[in-house]
């Protein structure tokens, strides 16, 4: 059976145009998909059942004995945090939510250690951004800025910017502008109109420049800022004001380096100041498929996109001291529920080793690394595939994933209502 | 079968022709009836003031912008917390506040029906999760078509019966409720960074005006015969002088529906400025008045504004950077593929400044100025204006002039030369207030005929007891009490159920969405009409059918149908 308009649960582009044939429980074929949507939905191992640690290696244990083990760990625990999310739709993570409020737990993200510097930013500035087919049917002139999106967003090119023909520009990939800049000649630079190369860590002053030559300012800029030319600065400055249209996206090469929030606060005032001149939105290159939906599912319910501190009672927020990496580095941490992410490969080591040492729990189709670090891990249905549910695309448009066949595996949403219900009774009303 | 008896009940049911009167209301299984059994659990309501539940028929409560709102505020999110208790959720934001906040703080204040003032068709589904997570109110969309692409297209054929397929097709794909138009044209210019100035420029590309686009979604609107009318908010917002822009849009509403208003024209406090500068602008709150007194087929609402903090939220994107030119805070916008635009800013309403004391006093005047209180909700554009919170304080504001002689005394001293509100006389009663808060807010929408806004048998039991005895309370000066009553009823009623009592909500709640489906003739319907797909399918980043909000969304929806008349 062919089913059409599949949407892809891998990257944050959340491409919705997916043809995928299926055969049982199988899935047989992909079309239109990149190669991680193939892998994706192709090269599926699941973990089989939940399984428990037993002091010499796992042993296989029931979906029952699984969820009150782990409610149990949960209730024990004085400081318990819930992580992930964004790997799972947004109805489980709002119950998720729901069961952090009722443990006074601390419940996070992964913005945690990608995009949580873009998040500070907006909050002291705001965000001047757009949905995706604004930049598609307009933008003249498009930026990536520490991002790589041929290898990792493969089709955001192709869907939305370069190579998209749209309603005001009929051939994009000649009538649009391409700037990148990053730290390296990447796949995407090399099809730039304009690449600039970036020493690391030099981009907070490679904006404070481009920002001051939008202002007028050409005669205060030095011959070179961190490693770029003034001539190039004043070529680049000139094709952003040139837009009819701009666009700039940005990845964690500007989250992630040096300056952290301060690189994206500048780059949202670059785009503020394009502004007073022409059309500029700008826009995080969000990972995970659904971490833009834990991000709002998290603020309609706590009022913060990350981050959130129950154990105070009231919704609480203080990144760098409420981020998770921050609490497990204090080790303060006493158990950890894991859904939808792998910390394991993500966070910093004295982190990974603190997970080890409490009763870690992990609720995920696949063995990874955080299987390493966990006491029990559940199995689920993989959303997009065998579960289905909401999901926010790295702009904002909310889109409900497709559940191709019914599988034989519980969904995030099920494993997570029952664990609510037991810690539910357990601390009575 | 559950029954509940309310006696003694101080009752104003304007939509039933009931002005004060101290009677018993009969409840069976969430629905007003004439009688209940003697077994039915009773409430005394010892002559306090019974009126339907609150309707707010403008509010932005849930969706993108709002939940943006809330993101990139945490300040604002830190001013208003408070923790689980009882079957209450923690809530932040005071301006913004997340679902459950706005939920139990409408419901203690005895409102039982909102319709979230904005929606972009294309994250429908966003607005749709947040209303299940706002249980205790039912909850509409009014759906933005101020930029939308196809219709523009069939403005500038001129074909209205196009226009009003697009609009059965979108507002039956997004389970919307009606059509809102938000500066006209103004969104889809500022697609270009720039706008629309009167209801006559051109939208760039398009080749239509404002007043083109207006003209024909009000013609669209009753070709569907849809419960509410067009939905206004009026090119210009906030620009001094503009009222000239709500007198020419005024002008161009005709009066086609026998039931109700032909247009409704939004937050209209902030569409009555007269002037030519931030320095110059004055009260033209009489003008606009009296348009509206001589057109019995519009309806307003009067965007009060209140002094302090709050958050201005919008899909009116340019006005948006308009006003962070002033403001300098902080600055989002979210321009919505082919249909529309959105912006946010944080702002201070200031007694010191002079501008915002203008604002204040225009407010206040257009609810004392409409002669027919069915012509003009209190609103507050929630949170633009100020927070829902403060509707108390706008009540006693409108009942007292001595109230509002006090607060002037307080304003900037130039504000009487700029405003004629120190001269109005006028204090609505409480007839008045039960209209401009629930009766006349169902009749605009269009929804007294699904139980909404009063207490006839049959109508649903949303009710609200509040701690004020019309008999023995004198408005005028006892304003501090009218203030604190309708701040925290007795008793809010939602469905039959208590579902808030003395400042505290006392159960779960499943509220529902109303939605709007109007059956066109099969040559009408777009989903199978090869132009409207093909363009779809090249411009949206999203494929059609992947656009629909499925029923799964709607756990309790209640659609309202139509018959078309094309």
């Amino acid at each position: 059976m062919k089913i059409e308009d599949v949407v892809c649960t891998f990257c944050g582009c959340l491409c919705d145009d997916l043809v995928v044939e299926v055969d049982g429980r199988r899935v047989v074929s992909v079309e239109n998909g990149c190669t991680l949507a193939n892998e994706k939905f192709m090269g599926d191992h699941r973990l089989q059942s939940p399984i428990r640690r037993n002091g010499k290696g796992w042993e296989h244990i029931s979906y029952d004995d699984a969820i009150r083990e782990t409610a149990e760990i949960l209730c024990d625990a004085d400081r318990p945090i819930l992580y992930g999310w964004s790997g799972t739709h947004g109805e489980a993570q709002s119950i998720g939510i729901h069961l952090a409020e009722l443990l006074g737990a601390l419940v996070d993200n992964t913005s945690t250690v990608c995009h949580g510097p873009s998040i500070l930013a907006i909050q002291e500035v705001g965000h001047p951004g757009c949905t995706l087919g604004q930049v598609k049917n307009r933008a003249d002139v498009v930026v990536y800025w520490g991002t790589n999106p041929i290898d990792a967003h493969p089709r955001h090119m192709s869907r939305y910017t370069t190579f998209a023909d749209g309603f005001f520009l009929k051939e994009a990939f000649r009538d649009r502008r391409l700037i990148v800049v990053d730290v390296r000649k990447t796949e995407s630079a090399n099809i730039a109109d304009e690449f600039i190369t970036i020493e690391p860590g030099g981009d907070y002053a490679v904006l404070s420049a481009l920002r001051a030559i939008v202002r007028g300012k050409r005669e205060i800029i030095p011959p070179s800022v961190s490693g770029v030319s003034r001539e190039q600065l004043f070529r680049v400055a000139d094709l952003l004001l040139s837009a009819k249209f701009g666009a700039i996206f940005f990845g964690l090469g500007l989250t992630m380096s040096p300056g952290k929030y301060k690189n994206v606060r500048n780059a949202i005032e670059l785009t503020e100041e394009l502004s007073r001149h022409t059309k500029y939105t700008i826009s995080p290159m969000r990972g995970h498929w659904n971490v833009y939906g834990s991000n709002e599912v998290f603020t309609w319910i706590t009022g913060y996109p990350y981050a959130v501190d129950f154990a105070r009672g009231i919704a609480f927020y203080n990144p760098g001291e409420t981020t998770s990496v921050d609490v497990l580095r204090r080790k303060e941490c006493d158990a950890c529920l894991v859904v939808g992410s792998d910390p394991g490969a993500h966070f910093p080591k004295a982190c990974a080793e603190h997970l080890a040492r409490i009763p870690t729990i992990q609720i995920d189709p696949h063995t990874n690394a955080t299987t390493h670090l966990s006491r029990i891990q559940i199995p689920v249905a993989v959303t997009g595939i065998d579960a289905e549910g909401t999901a926010y695309r790295m702009d904002g448009v909310p889109i409900r994933t497709r559940m191709l066949f019914k599988g034989e595996y519980p969904s995030d949403t099920e494993i997570l209502e029952r664990l609510y219900t037991l810690v539910k009774e357990a601390k009575g009303p | 079968m559950s029954e509940l008896l309310v006696r003694n009940a101080y009752v104003i049911d304007p939509l039933s022709g009931i002005k004060g009167d101290v009677m018993d209301i009969a409840i069976r299984d969430g629905k007003i009836v004439e009688e209940v059994g003697r077994n039915a659990e009773v409430i005394d309501a010892d002559h306090c003031l019974t009126l339907p539940g609150g309707v707010d028929s403008h509010s932005h409560v849930c969706g993108t912008k709002v939940n943006f709102g809330r993101y990139m505020s945490p300040e604002d999110m830190r001013a208003g917390r408070t923790a689980r208790k009882g079957v209450m959720h923690v809530t932040s934001g005071y301006s913004v506040p997340t679902t459950f906040g706005n939920s139990y703080r409408y419901s203690i204040m005895g409102y039982t029906t909102i319709l979230e003032g904005a929606m972009a068709p294309l994250e429908a589904r966003h607005t749709h999760e947040e209303f299940t997570a706002t249980p205790h109110q039912d909850m509409l969309a009014n759906t933005l078509f101020d930029g939308n692409w196809s219709i523009m297209e069939a403005v500038r054929e001129k074909d209205v019966k196009r226009a009003a397929a697009v609009v059965a097709w979108t507002l039956s794909a997004v389970k919307g409720f009606a059509i809102k138009l938000t500066n006209p044209g103004g969104t889809e210019a500022w697609g270009w960074g720039e706008d629309v100035h009167s209801i006559l420029d051109q939208v760039p590309h398009f080749g239509v005006t404002p007043a083109e686009i207006i003209e024909t979604m009000i013609r669209a609107n009753e070709l569907l015969n849809l419960p509410h009318s067009v939905h206004i908010h009026c090119n210009a917002l906030g620009v001094p002088g503009n009222y000239r822009t709500t007198l020419d849009t005024l002008d161009l509403v005709p009066d086609l529906n026998d039931k109700r208003q032909t247009l409704y024209l939004t937050h209209l406090q902030f569409h009555s400025y007269g002037g030519s500068t931030w320095k110059d602008i004055s009260s033209k709150s009489e003008d606009i008045a009296r348009a509206v007194n001589n057109k019995p087929q519009v309806a307003i609402d009067m965007g009060q504004i209140m002094f302090g903090r709050t958050t201005t939220m919008t899909a009116d994107g340019p006005m948006e950077f308009k006003l962070y030119m002033l403001h300098h805070n902080k600055w989002s916008n979210h321009d919505v593929e082919l249909e529309t635009g959105s912006g946010i800013i944080p702002v201070y309403y200031s007694r010191k400044s002079l501008v915002n004391c203008v604002m204040w006093a225009i407010g206040l005047e257009l609810a004392l100025l409409t002669k027919d209180p069915w012509q003009c909700m209190l609103s507050t554009d929630n949170p633009n204006g100020a927070p829902f919170v403060k509707y108390p304080e706008i009540i006693a504001l409108l009942m007292s002039r001595r109230f509002r002689e006090n607060e002037l005394a307080l304003l900037d001293p130039r504000t009487a030369h700029y405003v004629p509100l120190p001269a109005i006389d006028r204090e609505l009663d409480w007839y008045d207030i039960a209209v401009m808060t629930r009766a006349g807010q169902a009749k605009a929408l269009g929804i007294t005929g699904v139980g909404k806004g009063h207490l006839a048998p049959g109508a649903e039991a949303d009710i609200a007891i509040y701690p004020l005895k019309p008999d023995s309370l004198d408005p005028s000066t006892e304003y501090q009490q009218v203030m604190a009553g309708f701040g925290k009823t007795r008793y809010t009623i939602k469905r039959g159920r208590v579902v808030a009592r003395d400042g505290e909500v006392v159960v779960e709640g499943a509220n529902s969405t109303i939605w709007t489906k109007a059956i066109t003739p099969p040559e009408f319907d777009l989903s199978v009409d090869p132009e409207f797909v093909k363009k779809f399918e090249q411009y949206y980043t999203v494929r059609m059918s992947n656009y629909p909000v499925q029923d799964v969304y709607l756990p309790r929806g209640v659609c309202i149908a139509t018959e078309a008349s094309l």
